[in-house]
Order: C-alpha cells, then structure tokens, then sequence
C-alpha cells in the first residue's frame, strides 16, 4: 500500500500492464523524449527507458497517431494513445467516432479494436483551447467506452481495466487532479491521491462510485466536480442536510443501477458538470434518471453547469465560469428544502 | 491525351496460368460492377454504390502482389479491391442486398466491404481515413517483427487530406511496412486534379516526406503488377513505404446516378481507348499459347458464376431486427 497522485498511478498502472501483455504501447506526444516531460504532465515519465521502442513518439499529427493506434489496435496490439490536451481530440476525432467506434458493427462483429485514448481536460488558467470538458463528445458515440476518473486507486484500476477490454475506451482526466503538490502542481489542484494497494486490481467500466452516503438529496459529479460534490456534502452536512455524493465515473454506459437506487432513496438529485449546460453529459444523465426512476423525483432534476460561453482566461472570469462548492451547496440546499 | 499508346511487353515474362489468372480477375471486377449497376438501376438493390469500371488493372495488379495474410485497406470504391484481394462474389452480393449472409452481415454494405480472414479491413468511407489506420497496422507489423504487408487504396482526393500527410510522414519516419496506393483517375467526385492540385503529379508528394514514389499506368496491369512486386519487396524488407500512384481512369459515375457530364468527351474516349481489359486481352492474344476461346471461355464462366450468385443473392437470408443491436462492442 502507497500514497499516490493520479499521475504516479497511471504511469504504475501503464508499467504493469506493458510488462503483463507485449501487446501495450503508448503512442503520442513528448511522452518519451529523453530529457523530457514523460507527457504534458509525466504521466509516462521513465517508461521509455523501461520499455525501449514502446513508447513511441509521434510528430505532432493527432488524428495521424490516433488513426495508427486504430490500425495497430485492429491487428492484434493494445495501444494506449495520449492525447496531450483534450481540446486536440477534435482534431482526432474521425479516427475515433468514424472507424474505431464504427469499425466492429460496420464489420459485422469480426473486427476488434482494443485501443484507449486517454485525454486530460478541464478549465485550468490556459484560455479557451486547452480547456474544454471534451467528455460530451464522446458519450453519444455508439460504440465507445468512456470513462472518468477523479482519483489515482480509479485512475489505475480504470486504466487497467481499460487495456484489457477488446473496445475502444476513452479516458478523462482532469488538469488539477494530476497532483496538488510537485513539479506539476497548479493553481487550484485538488489532492486526488489515493491508498494504491501492492497487487493487480482494475475498476470496471461501467460503476459509478458513492463516495458519500446521504438520505436527503443525490449530488452526481466527475472528475473535479465529484470532489467539489464532496466538499459541498461536508459544508451541508453542518446545515443538517445529508447529501449522497456519486462519482458518475463511468459516462458511458452510465450505471443507472447506482443512481436511480440512490434517488429512490432521496427522491432529488442535483446534477453538476465542468461544461457548457447546453447539450452537456447532465443534460444526457438527467433524460436518463426521468427514464430509469423519474417516479422516485419529489422535485424536478436540477443541474449546476458552466454558462453557455468559451472557457475563459481571466482567473476571475474562469472561477465564475466553473461550478464551484458555494453555487453547489446552494442549489442542493434549495432543493433539498422543496 | 488523344491517342491510345500501345502497352510496351513487360519485362518479365510471367507464365500463361497466372497471366489467365489477372485477366480473370480484371474481367471478374468489369462483369461484377456492370451487372451490380444494372441491379441498381432496376431497383432491386437498396443503398447507393460507387464503382470502379475502367480501374480494374489497378486493384487487381497491386493485390496480385500481395500474401494471402497481407492485407489492403479501401475506400468506399472497393468492389474491385474486395474481388482482387479474394473476396467472393457470393459475399459481396449478400452484402449488396443486405443479406446477414453478406461479408459484413449487412451492416457494412457497399462502401464498407471487407474481410478480415481474408486480408481486407472493412472500406473506410470518409476520404484519406484509412491512411493512418493503413500505417497504423504496419507500425502493429513491425512492432509484431511479422513480414506482412498493408497496401492501402486511395484516390487522388485524399491526397488533399491532412490524413495523407499524417500518415506518410509518420510511416515514412519509421520505415513502415505500407504501399500506399493512390489510384488517380483524375477525378475527386466531379472536381479535375487540375483544380485542386498546382502539381497534379501525385507521387512527387513521396519526396517530401523522404521516401520513394513512382507514377505507373494503372491500366496496364502488368505494369502495375511489377510496380507492386517491387514496392511490396522493398517494404518487406524493411524498406518501406512506398507511394505508387496508378493512373487510370473511372468509365462510370461517381456514385450511383452520376451521368459523368463534367467528363470531357475527348477525355473520355481517349481513355476509353486505354481501356485495361482490352488492353490486357491484347497482351495475351499476341502470346501464341493463349486464343481468343481462352479468353472468351473466362468470360463465359464468370456470367455464369455471377448470374448464379445473383439468383443466390436475392434469396439469401436478411437480418431480424434482433440483430440491429448487436456487434456495437466486443464481449
């Protein structure tokens, strides 16, 4: 057993699955140059020494990188890519949406593409491309996997178990859950490490997680904002108001069991999400509650979400654009008293 | 280009058999595409369909050159590649009709034939897409130390794409096992290279990635042939890729009711002249072990074969609609 960061943990989780199966390599930017950074942010630092010609490093082409993981992925490889900013995945996202999702249905179940794209995202100070909560893209694609994770024991488990699934699985991680503290530490980090225990474990692909438990409102969140959920749930705790907080985690599918058992306990739920409100994963997840326990609402679903703007730079600006803990607790204690 | 050169001898001179054997397959692609036209245009086949009449010689020549375990990728003009690279006229025409019989079950149809077993990854359809996927699978190749092969089928539209240039550089950087196989019939849908390319000559794009290109007649299926033997050498030795471009030219519509309007008359009727099955059959005829009844026997059974699979085709079994939702994710 080991503190870790989520960093730390995926580069463990990356090393032991290269190590266990031939078949795993990582394809993407800066992520094995000697001297360099290990990625954006060091999730694979150290592991092209480890693993030479593993580790391959690609011009800067992300639909190019993606379509080759696609490729290598179909002949019987277990690419892992890394997109260094999820913003680029727009850029990637014809080799995504268009062959690795379509590829085993257009095929008529004869083809297999194990492959993972991890992507990191959230507004972190850097203006509108290197921001965006790039999740929604992706849920709506019928044939991918989409997972997110908020803490390193998730990141780890999900990233393992992601190698090992024959499906294309895209992974998000958020910029200020990579560690609070070191070289890659910024402004507004969240501590998101975990207790890694010594053996092989994975997280299923499709469990949301309920980091809290509470009778009185549901509060569903990922990434950054299961942990602003978390803070909000201790805050109206001391108001009396016992809030269950869920990691939604996987995005798709969504686990409908966890959540709809949760709201048929209290009857409301707040939805809150990193992103634009319009056309968002909130927006999907709460159709979703209507169709699977919408009989168990005391009151109609209520979402917290960015405006309908670009993320902004200014520090003032991008606090005001992302949900915070204080907007959080406000609407779940409003709803909870309806 | 007005007058019809004659095709000069190969330098080879590759044995009767499997000479036999590229004229089979070039007229199996003609008498296939011609007879699926005509299903279509009576209405008895549901989707659209772009065909490849006139472009035989250069699926057919590339494939020939290939391993059984080698595979090809396409686009969404791949019936020829699909017949070429050993798919069956029974799969394909399943397909056509939809059929869960078809080589994709009916999911794919027309402009996602393939089979896997048999070296074919399923059309891509969105131009230029299968080049990265192309060298993606002869990264997996190089990586696996396996000898195989990928030939990977686009039109000179995608040479417009930034997925071209993605995937050449990146293949070309590592020396990639790919043959990248652009048939340039002068047309990107109804647009002319001429006004979207300032050098229409696609193979000089090799050069600048550092690797080599070579421009061939794509309808002549010898020539083709050996331009693929020694592209498909060279990246099984390590030497890879290579870009050929294969000129030839599409005697048909783009996709399904186009009637070729932007086609210049004499443009059409001096590739006409070049046609790759006429031009072939001449090759052959001059031989003294080959007659005009081997030719015409070829030609006789391949109806039959096609005639057969028809009546097959439009009684072969369709899907239910419990099978709309499968194969969306591997178990």
């Amino acid at each position: 057993m080991k503190r870790q960061g989520i960093a730390e943990a995926l580069r463990d989780g990356i090393a032991e699955e290269m190590a266990r199966d031939e078949r795993v390599f990582c394809i993407g930017e800066d992520i094995g140059v000697p001297g360099g950074w290990g990625g954006a942010f060091t999730v694979t630092l150290g592991l092209a020494e480890k693993f030479p010609g593993r580790i391959i490093d690609t011009p800067i082409a992300e639909l190019g990188f993606t379509g080759m993981a696609v490729g290598a992925a179909m002949m019987g490889m277990r690419p892992i890519a890394d997109m260094q900013y999820g913003d680029f995945l727009f850029l990637a996202s014809d080799q995504l949406i268009n062959n690795a999702a379509k590829m085993r249905y257009m095929s008529g179940g004869t083809v297999k593409v194990p492959m993972v794209m991890r992507a990191p995202v959230g507004a972190t100070g850097r203006g509108s491309q290197h921001a965006q909560s790039m999740e929604r893209y992706f849920t709506g694609v019928p044939g991918l996997k989409v997972v997110a994770v908020s803490n390193a024991y998730d990141a780890k488990g999900v990233l393992k178990a992601a190698v090992r699934d024959d499906n294309p699985v895209m992974i998000f991680e958020h910029k200020l859950l990579y560690g609070s503290k070191g070289a890659r530490a910024e402004p507004g980090a969240v501590d998101a490490t975990s207790e890694i225990p010594d053996g092989d474990y994975i997280v299923p692909l499709d469990r949301a997680a309920v980091r809290r438990e509470g009778q009185h409102v549901t509060i569903l969140g990922w990434l950054l904002m299961a942990h602003f959920a978390a803070q909000a749930a201790e805050l109206l705790a001391h108001e009396g108001i016992e809030a269950e907080v869920i990691d939604v985690r996987s995005l798709s599918p969504v686990d409908y069991g966890t959540i709809g058992a949760s709201i048929r306990k209290t009857g409301r739920v707040v939805i809150v999400e990193e992103g634009p409100k319009t056309g968002g994963v909130s927006a999907e997840i709460a159709a979703g509650i209507m169709e699977h326990c919408g009989d168990s609402l005391q009151a109609p679903v209520v979402r917290v979400a960015s405006p309908d703007v670009p993320v902004p730079f200014s520090p003032i600006l991008e606090n005001a654009y992302r949900p915070d803990v204080p907007r959080i607790v406000a609407a779940a204690r409003q709803l909870a008293r309806a | 280009m007005k007058t019809a050169p004659h095709p000069p001898p190969s330098a080879s001179v590759p044995d009767r058999q499997f000479l036999l054997g590229l004229y089979e397959r070039i007229v199996l692609i003609r008498e296939f595409e011609e007879r699926v036209k005509f299903l279509f245009l009576e209405g008895t086949m549901p989707g659209t369909i772009h065909q490849c009449q006139g472009q035989e010689a250069t699926a057919v020549g590339v494939c020939a050159a290939l391993r059984p375990d080698d595979y090809i990728t396409s686009t969404f003009r791949g019936h020829g590649h699909a017949l070429a690279k050993g798919l069956t006229v029974q799969e394909l025409l399943d397909e056509l009709f939809g059929a869960t019989t078809g080589c994709c079950k009916g999911k794919g149809g027309s402009m996602h034939m393939g089979n896997m077993d048999k070296g074919m990854v399923p059309g891509i359809a969105i131009v230029a897409g299968g080049i990265p996927l192309a060298a993606g699978m002869a990264l997996a190749f190089k990586m696996q130390k396996s000898k195989k092969v990928v030939a990977c089928f686009f039109g000179d539209g995608a040479v417009a794409e930034g997925a071209f240039h993605e995937g050449l550089n990146m293949a070309a950087i590592w020396n990639l096992p790919v043959v990248f196989v652009c048939e340039n019939n002068l047309y990107g849908a109804s647009t002319h290279i001429e006004k979207v390319m300032k050098n229409p000559k696609v193979s000089d794009r090799a050069a600048a990635y550092g690797f080599r290109g070579e421009t061939v007649d794509g309808n002549d299926v010898l020539a083709v042939h050996a331009a693929a033997e020694r592209a498909v050498a060279e990246c099984r030795a390590g030497t890879g890729p290579v870009l050929l471009e294969l000129l030839t030219y599409r005697r048909t519509g783009h996709s399904r009711r186009d009637a070729c309007h932007y086609q210049p008359k004499d443009e059409r009727e001096a590739w006409f002249a070049r046609d790759p099955i006429t031009r072939f059959a001449e090759v052959l005829l001059a031989r003294p072990d080959v007659k005009q009844a081997d030719l015409d026997a070829i030609k006789a059974r391949i109806t039959q074969q096609i005639e057969a699979a028809v009546v097959s085709a439009q009684q072969a079994p369709q899907p239910t609609l419990a099978n709309l939702t499968e194969d969306v994710f591997a178990p």
